[in-house]
């Protein structure tokens, strides 16, 4: 490719971006190519109109970089701050640096406007596209569809992004359940209905556990470096009603006890739902689990979020034909599937990574 | 599980130190025939006899001067004095002769002195009998200050303090003589120098010291149901401050609020604020707030002297601002 | 209560659960997981609130009963002893 046209702007002048935000779409001879910008901060100036082709390595857009200081004229949706000054809390300066996000552009809801930690917070929150100002586009659509699509998009740019640039690979193995099940089932009548346990909540703390023993599969990547993981902060994917996806850490799991976890499981879920995640649990995942069996699926092999190097998939729990000691039994077993970064690990490691997942499932009343 | 009062707790403290020291004996006004002005040294005079067990003349400039040259001379002593309110015409001695000597004599001599006395208002004895002057003795380097506000810790500081080679001081609420608890921990001399959290919360940090833990406990469970989760922070020792539980509590919340009896102006949590700024800045996302004892001397009349003291109302009020 | 009391409220929790979905649009006769979207955790939170509501003990192995809304009015009307006893 040596040119592209500019087909159309995503974001305007005094939009707060963040890493991996798609902010414009160029044509290319193959196909049309969403454009991300790999830095945080807010988008100061566009340079190319749309339906202009321009060579590739022209800048198209300047961004004003988060802690960068501010231009004369006010972005957009500044609070009414005494000029110069900026009334945010310490605390909240520094969660901001964090996040990428401009303080500058952030509502305070404390006294005089000042700028809280949970005002940094809520502008963390992938925000609702602007209007197009370069043409009149359709009529403003609701803005809980407007939320459902920017989402869509960027689960899309993560997606492709994480297919171009992770060498995945993908291990499976077929895991006798007989004594999880049957634990399981034990357990749950032994329990007030608000106790009981989920199938999903063993699988996350085989993970967790196995973990301690795989750090490598534990770790992100970033700028061509391994960065081992503070701690296991298990990443469960949930799907959002109406479609869509989020995948917020547990933090430490496998410090968890199973109740821990299936409180935590609940807790998340349904402020997940809610759409009331705290930056911190979008940001801290250092694997990702995604149980998807209620489907009938038998087995998934996940797409990586980076800038984890893994992502672990259980599939549907079902009676399958066992050999036990020469005899064919009925058996219930699930498919466990890894899906690894190559750059980072290879098949021997997350081999034994998954086998010791399948050991620990042996043992459920030791979880 | 032994369950006791704070006082009796205090009284088992003294009768094991003097059964088992034989350096060791209290000194105070009433603490051998009456039992003790708050009852704690009930018995002990018939248990171990006038020589360990002295009853002293009102007088205490002379008794605590007496109980520092008790300890210069080799002796443990444990000088009562009644209040903290009569501990201001023993100062002299305290500020100038026990926190001083080690220093003045280049190491030679030291006061293994302790000094325990009750404190506080809250039970209607007026001007003259209601101070919380405990921000006095952590502000003199050369002595240490500790609030015991469980029974655990009012069980077990003691014998960590006649272990300490320089003068202790233990500040008991008064109303905390009747409360009940447990004290089988920690089993021997307590950790001093430390804080503790009572209570784990994420929202926002309470830190308190003495007779106003138990109002910060019920605060929390108030703010509980309205879905806030107050970290409660006893600071135990007043003087060595321990900044770092302090610290790494307002890490977690980002929000503090310093629970305090004593006058609100030049007050112990004034430090404790000023140590926060300086060390903390960062982790804070509110100003820090202090609820303290009303700008006046003690009130009398019941309603009046509540409304001087912080309360569990008060607090919630002031954690309730920091969450606007 | 009477059947159509415990089918009101069994829909109302189920509003609760999959609030985008318009209650008078399922059938009662469809199996739930095919018309709407229900996963193992929204069908554990529903037999909690069922729990609640109507004071009905769902063990697991029973969970295969729980199709349509009319097998699952049909097993709180069996488990409840009294129809007429008002839930708390």
């Amino acid at each position: 490719m040596s040119a592209g046209t500019l087909i159309e702007w995503q974001k305007q002048p005094g939009d707060s971006v963040q890493r991996g935000d798609i902010i414009a779409v160029v044509h290319t001879d193959k196909a049309d190519v969403e454009v991300e910008t790999f830095t945080a901060g807010v988008l100061e100036e566009l340079l190319v109109e749309p339906g202009t082709k321009v060579p590739v390595g022209t800048p198209l857009a300047l961004i004003r970089e988060a802690g960068a200081p501010a231009p004369a004229a006010p972005a957009p949706s500044a609070p009414a701050a005494a000029p110069g000054r900026l009334l945010i809390s310490p605390s909240a300066r520094h969660l901001a640096e964090e996040l990428g996000v401009d303080p500058g552009t952030v509502r305070g809801t404390g006294p005089g406007g000042r700028i809280q930690r949970k005002d940094v917070e809520a502008a963390a929150r992938p925000p609702t596209p602007a209007p197009a100002r370069a043409a009149p586009g359709p009529p403003a659509a609701p803005p809980a569809e407007e939320r459902g699509a920017a989402m869509r998009r960027a689960i899309a740019a993560a997606m492709a992004r994480s297919k171009r640039e992770i060498p995945h690979f993908y291990l499976g193995t077929t895991v006798d359940m007989s004594n999880a099940v049957r634990w399981l089932a034990e357990e749950n009548l032994r329990r007030d209905v608000p106790d009981r346990l989920l199938h999903g909540v063993l699988f996350v703390k085989t993970v967790a556990l196995a973990l301690r023993e795989f750090p490598e599969v534990n770790a992100t990547w970033r700028d061509e470096e391994v960065v081992p993981g503070g701690g296991v902060h298990v990443g469960i994917a949930v799907s959002l009603r109406g479609g869509g996806l989020v995948a917020p850490a547990i933090h430490d799991t496998d410090t968890l006890t199973l109740d821990e976890l299936m409180r935590a499981f609940r807790e998340l879920t349904s402020r997940a739902r809610a759409g009331s995640l705290r930056s911190s649990e979008l940001s801290d995942p250092t694997i990702t689990v995604t149980s998807i069996g209620e489907r009938g699926v038998e087995s998934m092999y996940g797409v990586i979020f980076p800038p984890q190097v893994a992502i672990v998939g259980f599939g549907k729990v079902v009676e399958r034909p066992w050999i036990s000691e020469g005899q064919i039994l009925p058996c219930p077993v699930v498919t466990a599937t890894v899906s690894a970064d190559h750059r980072v690990t290879d098949g021997h490691r997350a081999g034994l990574f998954l086998a010791a997942i399948d050991r620990l499932l042996q043992a459920p009343e030791e979880l | 599980m032994t369950t006791m009062t704070y006082r009796e707790a205090v009284r088992e403290a003294i009768r094991e130190a003097l059964a088992s020291d034989k350096r060791v004996f209290l000194m105070g006004e009433d603490v051998g025939r009456y039992g003790g002005a708050f009852a704690v040294s009930h018995g002990l005079l018939e248990e171990f006899g006038p020589e360990r067990v002295r009853d002293a003349p009102l007088s205490e400039s002379a008794f605590v001067g007496a109980g520092i040259g008790a300890a210069l001379a080799g002796m443990r002593p444990i000088v009562e004095v009644m209040t903290i309110n009569f501990s201001l015409l023993a100062l002299d001695q305290i500020v100038n002769n026990a926190a001083t000597i080690r220093y003045m004599s280049g190491g030679q001599f030291g006061v293994p002195l302790v000094v325990r006395m009750a404190t506080g208002g809250g039970r209607q004895l007026a001007a003259q009998h209601a101070h919380s002057l405990e921000a006095w003795y952590a502000h003199v380097p050369g002595i240490k200050a500790l609030a015991p506000a469980t029974v655990a810790d009012a069980r077990w500081m003691l014998p960590a303090a006649l272990a300490d080679p320089d003068p202790v001081f233990l500040f008991e609420h008064a109303t905390l003589y009747p409360l009940e608890g447990e004290a089988d921990e920690p089993g021997g001399p307590a950790e001093l120098g430390r804080a503790a959290v009572r209570r784990q919360g994420s929202d926002v940090t309470l830190v308190t010291y003495g007779g106003a833990l138990g109002k910060c406990l019920d605060a929390a469970a108030r703010l509980a149901e309205e879905g806030v989760e107050a970290e409660v922070v006893d600071l135990r020792s007043l003087r060595p401050l321990d900044l770092d539980t302090v610290l790494a509590s307002v890490a977690r919340t980002h929000r503090a609020v310093l629970v305090d009896e004593g006058w609100r102006t030049v007050g112990l949590v004034a430090e404790v604020s000023a140590r926060i700024m300086e060390e903390g800045f960062d982790l804070l996302d509110w100003p820090v707030r202090r609820v303290c004892g009303a700008e006046a001397p003690m009130p009398y009349a019941k309603h009046l002297e509540e409304a001087a003291l912080p309360s569990p109302d008060s607090i919630v009020a002031a954690v309730r601002e920091t969450l606007a | 209560m009477t059947r159509a009391e415990i089918a009101q409220t069994v829909l109302e929790t189920l509003a609760e659960i999959a609030p985008e979905v318009d209650p008078s649009e399922v059938a009662s006769d469809v199996d739930l997981r095919d018309q709407l979207d229900i996963d193992s955790m929204d069908f554990l939170n529903f037999v909690i609130a069922l729990h609640e509501r109507l004071d009905v003990d769902i063990p697991e192995r029973d969970y295969p009963q729980l199709g349509t809304l009319d097998a699952i009015v049909d097993y709180v009307v069996r488990s409840s002893p009294q129809p007429d006893q008002r839930p708390r």
